[in-house]
């Protein structure tokens, strides 16, 4: 594995999952939380692990952000903090 | 609130650090979890199954139980969602619930090319399933992409199109049989002879020398149960949006 | 340095697990609770996959031996040093798609109490509530 590679990814998922949390809009917040699973299902093929890779991507960067941003776009689309 | 978060979350975090030096070090070959059952799938998963994807043969044969109450799981997922969250058409005057602004999707762009798309996807989704022994794979994966081919749908053209093409009965359904395809594979499976889920007791259906139709028993029971895992989880992912999105009402969608 | 160098991956582990609980027990938002609690489970994923990553493997798909022209038993590399730990990602495997099971519900929790009471804060709600 590259080192530097993997040390990138690392610190992005990282960068990744704090902006999701504390992003006010929500519609911002669930697009964010594709990026997360995305980035998550790159660190899980540069580890080895191709099949949860692929059912990862298919499952939190497709229909996990779909199911946020309906969710979402029925409620408020500002949270408080 | 927010302070006595941060200090749980600091101590958890002190605690699971100091209790790091027990864990084996990273990439270690002959570390215990790599070392007694999965050395023992590896060696014998070719000659037993004939599949070469260590990853499905053991999901769909070896621990089958595992994967079947899984899709039960999900089943009852879509049970319990309907329960809550489904409305009654008759009671819009009475509830008077305040709903957001509809906008309907103008589908000159996007749904023509949803629409050029969308045959690809499924095709592609079913290519994954029946490519599972090879590469990766599977039933779940080709699940997720064949409702994500739905939904994709749904978005574009409006919830109510996507609707008439699978209705609500025939997905509920459909999460129903998925479940029972793979149960009745194991049933299946009892009648003749062997213990629930042992596919090598179907090897009567093959033909040919009892030592070789065990082998191929196997290696095709996996593929069917695969095909029930796959129903649930479509219809799963398509009604999961559908009630998600129109609240309840299903009559139209984002 | 050693240390790091051997247990980097655990410690992002550990960020991770942190930053869920953390978003769990503090946010007030309640989506924002659900997506605290969709990162908890990919911290817990991603520690059993790490576990099973071996130093200079390749993926668990039985390789052919070079110049193998039938698809017999005997035409595959099986040596278990090689190829990296099965075990764990067919576990994953059934988590995450329980966890998408489980954020579905979730959400469709948070939909009914916004119906109920209006507002999906929780401080209101447990205002409401009294």
């Amino acid at each position: 594995m590259i080192w530097l590679y993997d040390f990138g990814l690392l610190v992005l998922v990282i960068i990744a999952a704090l902006l999701t949390l504390n992003l006010r809009d929500l519609m911002g917040s669930a697009i964010v939380f594709g990026t997360y699973s995305f980035l998550m299902c790159l660190l899980w093929t540069v580890m080895g692990a191709v099949d949860v890779a692929f059912t990862e991507a298919a499952v939190g960067a497709g229909v996990s952000t779909v199911f946020v941003i309906a969710t979402a776009y029925n409620i408020k689309k500002e949270a408080k903090d | 609130m927010k302070t006595l978060a941060l200090v749980i979350s600091l101590l958890m975090g002190s605690i699971l650090v100091v209790s790091l030096d027990d864990l084996p070090a990273w990439g270690d070959v002959n570390s215990p979890a790599n070392s007694h059952v999965s050395a023992y799938y590896l060696d014998n998963t070719m000659q037993q199954t004939g599949v070469p994807n260590v990853v499905t043969s053991v999901l769909a044969d070896y621990r089958g139980f595992d994967t079947m109450f899984e899709t039960g799981v999900v089943f009852v997922a879509v049970i319990g969602i309907m329960a809550i969250l489904r409305r009654d058409q008759r009671l819009e005057d009475i509830e008077k619930v305040e709903r957001p602004p509809y906008f309907p999707p103008d589908p000159a762009i996007t749904g023509v090319a949803a629409r050029f798309i969308v045959p690809f996807m499924q095709i592609f989704g079913l290519y994954v399933l029946a490519h599972g022994h090879y590469s990766p794979g599977g039933g779940f994966q080709a699940g997720v992409i064949l409702g994500a081919s739905v939904i994709l749908l749904a978005m574009t053209n409006g919830l109510n199109g996507a609707l008439s093409r699978l209705t609500e009965d025939w997905f509920v359904l459909l999460s129903g049989l998925g479940f029972l395809i793979f149960a009745g594979v194991g049933l299946a499976c009892m009648f003749y002879g062997g213990n629930f889920l042992d596919y090598s007791a179907l090897a009567p259906l093959m033909g040919g020398e009892p030592s070789v139709a065990a082998v191929k028993a196997r290696y095709h029971a996996m593929l069917w149960v695969e095909i029930g895992v796959t129903f649930t989880v479509m219809s799963a992912m398509f009604a999961i949006y559908s009630y998600l999105a129109s609240d309840g009402w299903m009559d139209r969608g984002l | 340095m050693a240390w790091l160098e051997a247990n980097y991956n655990y410690l992002l582990v550990i960020v991770l697990l942190m930053i869920g609980l953390w978003a769990m027990i503090g946010k007030n938002n309640l989506i924002k609770k659900c997506v605290g609690m969709c990162i908890f489970q990919n911290a817990i994923i991603m520690f059993f996959i790490s576990m099973g990553a071996k130093a200079g493997s390749t993926i668990p798909i039985l390789k052919l031996k070079e110049g193998a022209t039938t698809y017999g038993v005997n035409d595959y590399i099986i040596d278990p040093t090689q190829y990296d730990n099965p075990l764990t990602q067919i576990l994953m495997l059934t988590a995450i798609v329980v966890g998408v099971a489980t954020l579905g519900m979730a959400l469709t929790l948070v939909q009914k109490m916004y119906a109920e009471y209006g507002t999906c804060e929780e401080d209101e709600i447990l205002e409401k509530i009294k």
